[in-house]
């Protein structure tokens, strides 16, 4: 573990655990240390499954419709928590119908997502941004 | 065969002869503990009074060992990184070895932080934080921190395993001791504390008896084996190997230990478990809930309860009662007023004890309908209690103090047992059973089966 470590999780009251089983298996098959903390993850779980592992990246899945309620602070509380330096990333179903997709990735950018993706992205895509990312590219 | 097993405690030094090949005590004797000037006076008047009682000499006793709780017990201090994980962890360990945890710390220590653990005087300082492959900083920071601190003690590493040997050399290069062991949180939300709570053992037989000049005892008997509550915690794993599942409360002058030697898997559907997962032979202590030396902090916790349950006048009574309990932590009660005041206040250590040691369930409205979260264990099936300790023991109306154990509807998300039987240990052998067990498995379940009985 170390500079490959990543924390996956379902954030808020969200059950929805399969997408979340497909990227841990397509994570860890590509070399990544994945630290799964599950369905209905608060905020605090995520910072503090970060800080313990020495994660570089957490990656927020939400299907359900309420993702940006539930993310908005998420930024602010990890500046508090030391973790400003932490790359974040967010899919599935972030806003209910998601008529315009540009306009649901700039609200999550702002609310301090580096990546945003929309529904039906193949895990390929996210391993490749967070190896880009990470500087992990040969 | 012939078996004398001491509690050199701090207040007394207890004795009891058992003959192992008949599964019988054969005498019993105390001694106010003599440690501050000369621990061996006081094993020596036990043994001198159970010779007198069994018409045996010492040396007709096979086995002659000891466990401690004198001198402030096993003080530990457990340093983590989040409060929650890693902290948490290291906190459970220490308790489950019998220690008494005197300060739990987070994240990076401070120059406050450190006065106060030279002035807390702990036996070890246990160190852990980040997952193995994780966090880096805090650990090495605070080894270096520690590394410096006047405190001739032992220090044990539970933590990021990547970090090991840079840990070592750290307290090394101080002229430091310290031993390294497995992390009590390898992975996220995974505990894992057997390993360090061998090394804690380890330690307090290597270098904490000497340390409080108790090794003098090995002059009279063969030396102590372990502290006082780990001997109870493995009294009570006994227990369970035979009636199962079961949870063990003991009250006492200055604290009140629960320990449950039970998985507390979810009993009800629909429940989501969360938090830090707790260890299968759980041990928590609460220093404020006792009914002498910590009555007036008792007092203070369940007071609401008490304003609720009693008449103004009595309420009144009972505070004074309770000043004076608290001065006079010796004072045995004389006559029924005594015995129904120290019930009471029982009950309340007992009531407060158990639901800190439980787990408890938290609702949480969603849009996908209501759910149940679960945090620590659910014990609302678990039936089988063991009680210990003077109040629990001897108080005729301790069946009222035990009800504090028993699930409550008015309070239905706190996972107490529901409906338990209850044991006691009359005679108070509960440590004896606990290093016997350690010796001859069988005979310390025959003890169990004779001895601690069905209220």
């Amino acid at each position: 573990m170390g500079e490959r470590t990543v924390v996956l999780g379902v954030i808020g009251a969200d059950v929805h655990a399969v997408g979340l089983r497909i990227l841990d298996y397509a994570l860890r098959s590509a070399g990544f240390d994945v630290v799964n903390i599950g369905v209905l993850s608060s905020q605090e779980d995520f910072i503090k499954a970060a800080i313990e592992s020495g994660a570089r990246a957490i990656l927020v899945s939400s299907l359900y419709g309420h993702a940006e309620l539930d993310c908005r602070g998420f930024k602010e509380k990890l500046q508090e928590a030391g973790l400003e330096n932490i790359l974040l990333y967010i899919g599935g179903n972030l806003g209910i119908g998601q008529k315009n997709w540009e306009e649901v990735e700039k609200k999550f950018k702002e609310l301090g997502f580096h990546r945003v993706y929309p529904p039906k992205t193949m895990p390929d895509e996210v391993i490749r941004d967070l190896k880009k990312d990470l500087g992990l590219e040969k | 065969m012939k078996a004398i097993i001491f509690d050199i405690g701090s207040t007394f030094t207890k004795g009891v002869a058992f003959d192992l090949d008949r599964d019988e005590i054969i005498g019993k004797a105390k001694y106010p503990s003599t440690v501050n000037e000369d621990v061996t006076i006081g094993i020596q008047n036990v043994i001198s009074e159970i010779e007198r009682q069994t018409g045996l000499n010492i040396r007709d006793f096979n086995i002659k060992k000891a466990t401690s709780s004198a001198a402030g017990g096993l003080k530990i201090i457990a340093i983590g990184l989040v409060p929650d994980l890693t902290s948490e962890a290291a906190k459970k360990a220490s308790l489950g070895a019998g220690g008494k945890v005197l300060k739990t710390y987070s994240y990076e220590l401070t120059n406050s932080d450190l006065d106060e653990i030279v002035l807390l005087k702990p036996d070890i300082i246990i160190l852990a934080g980040g997952t193995d492959g994780g966090n880096r900083y805090y650990p090495i920071t605070n080894a270096k921190k520690l590394s410096n601190l006047p405190l001739n003690i032992p220090f044990i590493y539970a933590g990021n395993k990547d970090l090991q040997d840079e840990i070592k050399n750290i307290f090394l290069s101080k002229g430091k001791e310290i031993y390294i062991t497995e992390n009590v949180m390898p992975e996220y939300g995974v505990i894992n504390i057997e390993k360090v709570q061998n090394i804690i053992r380890e330690v307090f037989l290597r270098n904490i008896i000497h340390a409080k000049g108790l090794d003098k005892v090995q002059e009279l008997i063969d030396g102590i084996v372990m502290p006082t509550p780990l001997a109870v915690l493995k009294g009570l794993e006994n227990f369970s190997e035979i009636y199962g599942e079961s949870l063990l409360i003991d009250v006492g002058g200055a604290t009140t230990d629960v320990c449950s030697v039970a998985k507390g898997d979810p009993t009800q559907s629909n429940v989501i478990l969360k938090g830090l997962r707790e260890p299968y032979v759980k041990r928590s202590v609460e220093g404020d809930l006792g009914v002498r030396v910590s009555a007036l902090s008792l007092f203070d916790a369940a007071k609401k309860d008490i304003i609720k349950s009693f008449s103004q006048d009595k309420v009144k009574l009972i505070e004074e009662k309770v000043k004076f309990l608290s001065i006079n932590t010796s004072y045995i009660p004389k006559n029924d007023e005594d015995l129904h005041l120290d019930a009471v206040l029982a009950y309340f250590a007992v009531k407060i004890a158990t639901e800190r040691h439980v787990g408890h369930i938290e609702l949480v409205y969603t849009p996908m309908g209501t759910l149940l979260f679960q945090y620590g264990k659910d014990l609302r099936e678990l039936d089988k209690v063991v009680c210990t300790g003077g109040p629990l023991i001897y108080n005729p109306y301790r069946l009222e103090s035990l009800k504090g154990v028993i699930y409550s509807n008015d309070e239905p998300f706190i996972l107490k047992p529901k409906n338990p039987t209850f044991y006691v240990d009359n005679e108070y052998i509960m440590f004896a059973i606990g290093v016997i067990s350690e010796i001859y498995k069988d005979k310390a379940l025959r003890l169990v089966e004779k001895y601690i009985n069905k209220i």
